[in-house]
């Protein structure tokens, strides 16, 4: 048997094993196990499906099924929370930055390269939030793998 | 696919437009064939309930991108098929023992003849042990056939690949099977 007639084979006794050969295969299949090593192999492998029909996956009590949704919508709802945390946050912390470098800015006493130092990291800070913001979204308009967890 | 999808397509108008109960009905639809699809993947009850309800999370995100007439359950299954993998992955010690989440059940045939119900209840205890030492993609390719009866067109769509591959992936599977059982077969 060549290697194509082999992987013929293979793929009509899986179909064999699942019940899903159509018209004309039933015959080739029996053609092919005609053939000693492809019954030997037909054999065993109907062994293994035999096997795997009497198992099943264990079911979860009955409580899992009765608490699923209320599950999801609980997470959906705290997502929500902690976005809502979140953006409260970072305009608390910019408006608190703003006002504290316009404070120091505005401050005689301060020493020049302190206020400089201030305002350049103000100034990097920004730029990182734009940067981050400009990619994201860039990455939801562009990439369509953006469901796929990295 | 299991769950019906008839209703779908309405359901899914009605979360489209803002009705977040809506997408309760969907998801008690679809919530065990989702655990189950888990389960074969990652093998611990815990990570297949928070990774199924997770990818019901990122779905409902994403709800207003999904083009109706498609199969939601096939749609959401991407997502969560991502979620279990990328859980493997970060996950040292692989999938834990699959066997742990498989019940063996009692057939009329073996009931009959004690000698053949133990010679098949042996065989079924190796099988359950060898499931844990498949690869997660071969054991969720049995599962998604054997276990959970899905047919190679909605297996061939739920992986996105052609139902050649299916089969190819389901012989390879098998044989891995069969070899770890060789001596008991």
């Amino acid at each position: 048997m060549n290697g194509m007639e082999r992987d013929r084979f293979r793929l009509l006794m899986m179909k064999a094993l699942d019940g899903e050969l159509a018209g004309s295969e039933h015959s080739e299949f029996d053609n092919f196990l005609r053939d000693e090593e492809c019954r030997q192999e037909w054999n065993a492998f109907r062994k293994v499906k035999e096997a795997t029909m009497d198992l099943k996956l264990a079911s979860p009590p009955q409580e899992v099924w009765d608490g699923y949704w209320r599950g999801v919508y609980n997470r959906m709802e705290r997502g929500i929370a902690w976005i809502l945390v979140t953006l409260g946050a970072v305009v608390l912390l910019a408006w608190g930055s703003i006002e504290a470098v316009s404070a120091i800015w505005a401050d005689s006493e301060v020493p020049l390269i302190v206020r400089i130092a201030i305002f350049t990291l103000a100034a990097g800070i920004f730029l990182l939030f734009f940067s981050v913001i400009r990619e994201r979204w860039f990455t939801s308009r562009h990439d369509k793998y953006k469901e796929v967890t990295r | 696919m299991k769950a019906t999808e008839r209703n779908d397509d309405e359901l899914i108008l009605r979360i489209q437009s803002g009705e977040k109960h809506a997408y309760g009905e969907l998801v008690r639809a679809y919530m065990q064939p989702a655990y189950y699809s888990a389960l074969a993947l990652v093998g611990s009850h815990d990570d297949a309930l928070d990774l199924s309800q997770q990818a019901f999370i990122r779905a409902y995100g994403a709800i207003r991108r999904f083009e109706r007439g498609c199969s939601f359950f096939t749609w959401y299954y991407r997502i969560l098929r991502n979620l279990c993998l990328n859980r493997l992955r970060d996950r040292a010690t692989q999938a834990l023992p699959f066997s742990n989440c498989v019940d063996m059940q009692e057939t009329a045939s073996t009931a009959d003849d004690p000698s053949v119900s133990t010679e098949r209840s042996m065989l079924r205890e190796q099988v359950r042990s060898a499931l844990d030492r498949l690869r997660p993609e071969e054991r969720e390719i049995v599962v998604l056939r054997d276990f959970e009866g899905y047919s190679y067109a909605e297996i061939a769509e739920l992986l996105e690949c052609p139902q050649g591959t299916v089969m190819s992936r389901l012989y390879y599977a098998r044989k891995h099977l069969k070899d770890l059982l060789e001596d008991v077969l």
